[in-house]
């Protein structure tokens, strides 16, 4: 049986300057209530691994606006122009990470693989202080594994042994970042009994999962435009 | 002609590209009009970056879900035939080659067809996101751009001086004006817009275009 726990207790272990994943894109996808719980408890010198800074008032967003981020790893950050701001000024540091190989490589952590070999990036300022290779005349960027100390998933419905549905678009890169994570925090909207969700339906298997904590912030991630 | 009717017959063109069937991921911007004018009688498969086939039209309004979202954070709704996967699935079939075409747009592409669409140094960084995959990855690379930038200079250059997506992977490149191939010999201008010359094109482009004896117009 996984811990059910409130925000705060979940993410007590998380210090200033740890690393955190979060999983979700523009927003979609974000844990709403634990980045909040964050937000509240202070937190800051964050390392954060995320796909993109959804927008200022969003989620993620929202971490890199108070100023709580010291090390961001991205994959884009043209929605939140606080993001481009605090990097220009020197406040923030960016890593600019091409999308297909930020999942790979946070998998490869998870997997227990050495790293993986891709094509993304030959040619380009990506290749700088990486080994190159040359596999049956073709050549590959040797990309690490990319791991952290937490991640925050958000699922739809997790079961007490951890095991979670997250629906459409909100999957994106948290079941990658789940397996790569040493603690790993799901906020679910629906915590349910063991056996409640069917195994053959579920996205995240419960192994790689610390601890639940329910749900209480909407997923109000919608920038709708004018 | 207005630039807003040069838009809508530039992505005009780049639809008539897709046989029925083509799976396709279009960019932020411009490229996703492509998908409005998908010709009569064929049918595409949308693939958005994010984590699903079947990408449908905006959200009605008030009918919005948060689960459901394209890759720049707005709404979006599912067409029948759709499916929803992780962001590690989404770029196994970008990267391993199974996506039919890919259309974005750029800041500067080359004679030897080297892409340049994901930052101005010290200006413009808003990161490549799914760019450097999707190019490397897509059977067919388009470009859907205006043939000069708003300072009137050429974006269709001899090299890239800009910071490289990647190298050697465009194969069309559809502007306002032209409708240029990228060969193995080089750029080569298979059509020009209506409202133009092969002249006003040339003059336009700093790369070397290869002029053939029959010139289509679109």
């Amino acid at each position: 049986m996984k811990p059910v726990l409130t925000p705060e207790q979940a993410i007590e272990a998380i210090k200033d300057g740890s690393s955190v994943m979060a999983g979700g894109f523009m927003g979609c996808g974000n844990a709403f209530t634990l980045i909040d719980a964050l937000i509240n408890k202070g937190s800051k010198d964050l390392t954060l691994i995320t796909s993109d800074t959804a927008f200022p008032e969003v989620g993620v967003g929202r971490l890199i606006c108070q100023g709580r981020v010291k090390n961001l790893y991205a994959t884009h950050i043209g929605t939140n122009p606080v993001s481009g701001q605090k990097m220009n000024s020197g406040e923030m540091n960016v890593t600019l990470v091409p999308q297909g190989t930020f999942s790979e490589r946070i998998r490869a952590k998870g997997a227990g693989l050495g790293g993986v070999l891709t094509p993304t990036g030959i040619g380009t300022d990506i290749e700088k202080g990486k080994q190159k290779l040359t596999i049956e005349g073709k050549e590959y960027l040797l990309e690490l594994p990319l791991g952290a100390e937490f991640a925050l998933i958000k699922a739809e419905v997790c079961d007490k042994q951890g095991n979670c549905f997250l629906p459409m678009a909100t999957k994106n890169a948290a079941v990658v970042m789940a397996m790569s994570a040493d603690y790993v925090i799901v906020e679910a909207e629906a915590i349910v009994e063991a056996g409640a969700l069917d195994p053959d339906k579920v996205t995240i298997p419960g192994v790689f999962i610390s601890a639940i904590v329910k749900s209480v912030l909407p997923a109000a991630n919608l920038q709708l435009k004018a | 002609m207005d630039p807003k009717e040069k838009r809508i017959r530039l992505v005009k063109r780049i639809a008539q590209e897709f046989p029925d069937g083509a799976l396709v991921n279009l960019g932020i911007g411009m490229p996703t009009m492509v998908a409005d004018y998908i010709p009569q009688g064929r049918t595409i498969l949308l693939h958005s970056e994010n984590g699903f086939t079947g990408l449908g039209p905006q959200a009605k309004k008030g009918e919005e879900d948060p689960r459901l979202v394209n890759a720049g954070g707005q709404p979006v709704t599912i067409v029948p035939g759709g499916c929803f996967f992780d962001s590690s699935m989404s770029f196994a079939i970008i990267r391993g080659g199974h996506v039919d075409y890919t259309v974005l747009g750029a800041l500067e592409v080359d004679e030897q067809g080297n892409l340049a669409n994901y930052m101005i140094p010290g200006k413009m960084i808003p990161g490549m996101g799914g760019a450097m995959d999707l190019v490397v990855g897509a059977k067919n690379v388009i470009i859907a751009m205006e043939h000069v930038n708003k300072n009137g200079a050429p974006k269709i250059l001899k090299r890239c001086s800009l910071p490289l997506t990647a190298v050697g992977e465009v194969d069309l490149i559809v502007t306002d004006m032209a409708f240029i191939r990228v060969t193995k010999k080089g750029l080569v201008l298979e059509e020009i817009a209506e409202d133009t010359t092969v002249e006003e094109v040339i003059k336009c482009t700093e790369a070397k275009l290869h002029v053939p004896g029959k010139l289509g117009k679109f």
